[in-house]
């Protein structure tokens, strides 16, 4: 797996537009980023579906759903900080009261961003886009898994937060082997102390923390969350039975994200100790990536560390 | 269909406009009365749509960016057989379908879901980039409130219907120059509104609301008029066919009381009755 190149799942969200982009139902939108967001790798291929909308995130989002009115299956992509920030109530109102089949497919998301800084680092989007009735949020932690969640999208009636990341990451999974089940969890690493739940580029850092923990014999279960919401209760409640001690981590702030959703799971079906890893509640700010995870305690240490305080919270 | 014959259809939109917001002790009369000419035109004259199949895919569509003005629109639709007229005593009720503003998932005609002003223009926007897309010769058609054009949101579509040629969006900016506020060149001005259209690479045409033979002409020249968008500044009376709900804006969002309702609709009965008189 080491020797695998590293590559950004926005750069695999490209490639799997392209790849999908076959169905004539599919239109590409994007607000003058897709080199950024990589949907210029569809307007390579399919230039007649792809439509800049120039920098107008709302307007984005409000004709994203006239279009899908009309029966497109509707991308539109920008950095997550505008498509879920800037444009929220056009998505709520336009796209997801009525229901319409668009995919916001967001990149940049996280202070994995790096030097653009706190204005560009979209913290809080798993938060707001998960408050939306009818919404299916999505975090992809590498490329295997970023092709498999944009085949869903298409695949799947209705409206996807898709949250993708601008940072090359590690492929954790194995494209031959890997099965992605909507709204379905997936145990990596099976363990009896504690849980470690992961979604985004923090699941290559939990599986990093496993290793740690079981060098102080601490055996550690890994769970990568790719489906945010409809939330997987059942691997959730399961790891609460059998290890009794979780983590939660994720590349944004602890407040309404992964940590949240586990969180209310726990509290309503089998409470028990979680330790949530992820931004204290504070912006980013400009730097290396790698530097960034490491100021804003994102790395396998800090997962390692919270991992023994959930143990120490165990009744 | 003859202008006399849509005129007496738009004073039973007015009625039903009103009923609506009578029976639910709320709602947006003002803008419903001063839009009623238009949806009368569009509805029973213009527009390519059939009742029993309201989801055709080659329908032309229609948006009510101002959804507030929703007691109009549902009135219109029920006059022109998309649900029993009388539903529409039934808006606002937490057992009906009507709600506050329009709901495409379940209102029968309701093309797109608005209320939150700007987003409805911007997604009739989108359905005219379809129809091009997948070469269709449906229409889409708007109506925006004057202080919707306070909106952001707004000229953004308004940059973007021109730069994709979209000569198959008419949208009727309906003018009566009044807002929840008060006037809207006190509040927030947007004047003047033909020139920005037009500096946007819209065709513009400034109509009275309330006159036939404009609304049609106008209809007629933006289907005429290619590779571009046509904007239709139609100047209105807000609370037009009841005197004392006229050009107040008092009237933009409240509901009138037991008296106030029955003289409205015996305001209304006498337009009707001259109408039908000639």
């Amino acid at each position: 797996m080491a020797d695998k190149k590293k590559i950004a799942t926005r750069e695999a969200y490209g490639n799997a537009l392209a790849e999908f982009g076959g169905n004539e139902k599919i239109l590409v939108l994007d607000a003058d980023l897709s080199k950024s967001t990589k949907t210029e790798n569809f307007k390579k291929k399919y230039p007649e579906r792809f439509i800049n909308m120039g920098i107008a995130e709302a307007n984005m989002m409000s004709t994203a759903a006239g279009l899908a009115s009309c029966g497109k299956i509707v991308f539109a992509s920008s950095f997550a900080m505008f498509a879920a920030g800037r444009a929220f109530e056009q998505v709520r109102n336009s796209i997801c009261y009525p229901n319409l089949n668009v995919k916001i497919c967001a990149t940049h998301a996280g202070v994995s961003v790096g030097e653009d800084g706190a204005t560009h680092q979209a913290l809080e989007d798993i938060a707001i886009m998960r408050a939306l009735p009818n919404m299916t949020v999505i975090s992809p932690c590498d490329a295997v898994e970023t092709k498999a969640a944009i085949k869903a999208a298409i695949d799947n009636y209705g409206p996807f937060y898709v949250r993708l990341g601008r940072l090359a990451v590690e492929q954790i999974n194995d494209e031959e082997t890997y099965k992605f089940e909507l709204g379905k969890g997936i145990m990596l690493k099976d363990g009896k102390d504690v849980t470690i739940f992961a979604t985004g580029l923090m699941v290559g850092e939990a599986l990093e923390a496993q290793k740690m923990l079981a060098e102080e014999n601490i055996s550690a279960r890994v769970v990568n969350i790719h489906t945010i919401k409809p939330i997987d209760k059942d691997i959730i409640i399961k790891a609460a039975k059998e290890t009794g001690a979780l983590v939660s981590c994720e590349e944004h702030n602890v407040i309404g994200g992964l940590g949240s959703a586990v969180a209310e799971v726990l509290c309503e079906n089998y409470p028990a100790p979680l330790v949530r890893v992820g931004t204290q509640d504070v912006f980013g700010k400009s730097g290396v990536p790698k530097l960034l995870l490491e100021e804003y305690h994102l790395t396998a240490k800090d997962i390692a560390q919270a991992a023994k305080k959930s143990i120490s919270l165990k009744k | 269909m003859d202008n006399l014959s849509l005129e007496k259809t738009a004073y039973k939109i007015r009625k039903h406009a009103l009923e609506a917001v009578y029976s639910a002790s709320s709602g947006h009369p003002g803008g419903s009365l001063s839009i009623a000419d238009i949806l009368s035109v569009l509805y029973f004259d213009e527009m390519r749509i059939d009742p029993k199949n309201p989801k055709d895919e080659n329908r032309d569509r229609f948006v009510l960016s101002k959804g507030h003005c929703a007691p109009a629109l549902y009135g219109a639709l029920a006059e022109r057989g998309f649900f029993p007229v009388d539903d529409v005593k039934t808006f606002r009720r937490i057992d009906s379908y009507l709600q506050g503003h329009p709901d495409m998932k379940g209102v029968p005609g309701v093309d797109m879901s608005t209320g939150s002003l700007g987003q409805g223009v911007c997604a009739a926007n989108g359905m005219a980039l379809a129809g091009k897309l997948d070469k269709k010769d449906y229409r889409v058609y708007a109506i925006l409130g004057d202080g919707e054009l306070e909106e952001g949101q707004v000229w953004e579509a308004a940059m973007f219907a021109p730069h994709y040629k979209l000569d198959n969006i008419t949208i009727f900016i309906d003018f009566n120059g009044l807002q929840i506020d008060g006037d809207i060149s006190k509040v927030m001005s947007p004047l003047p509104i033909d020139e920005k259209f037009k500096a946007f690479g819209w065709n513009v045409i400034v109509i009275d609301a309330h006159n036939y033979d404009e609304i049609k002409n106008a209809i007629k020249t933006a289907k005429n008029t290619k590779s571009k968008p046509t904007a239709v500044i139609a100047k209105s009376i807000k609370g037009k066919g009841v005197s004392f709900m006229e050009n107040e804006a008092s009237w933009h969002g409240a509901a009138p009381n037991e008296e106030q309702y029955n003289q409205a609709i015996s305001e209304l009965n006498v337009h009707l009755k001259e109408l039908e008189a000639r």
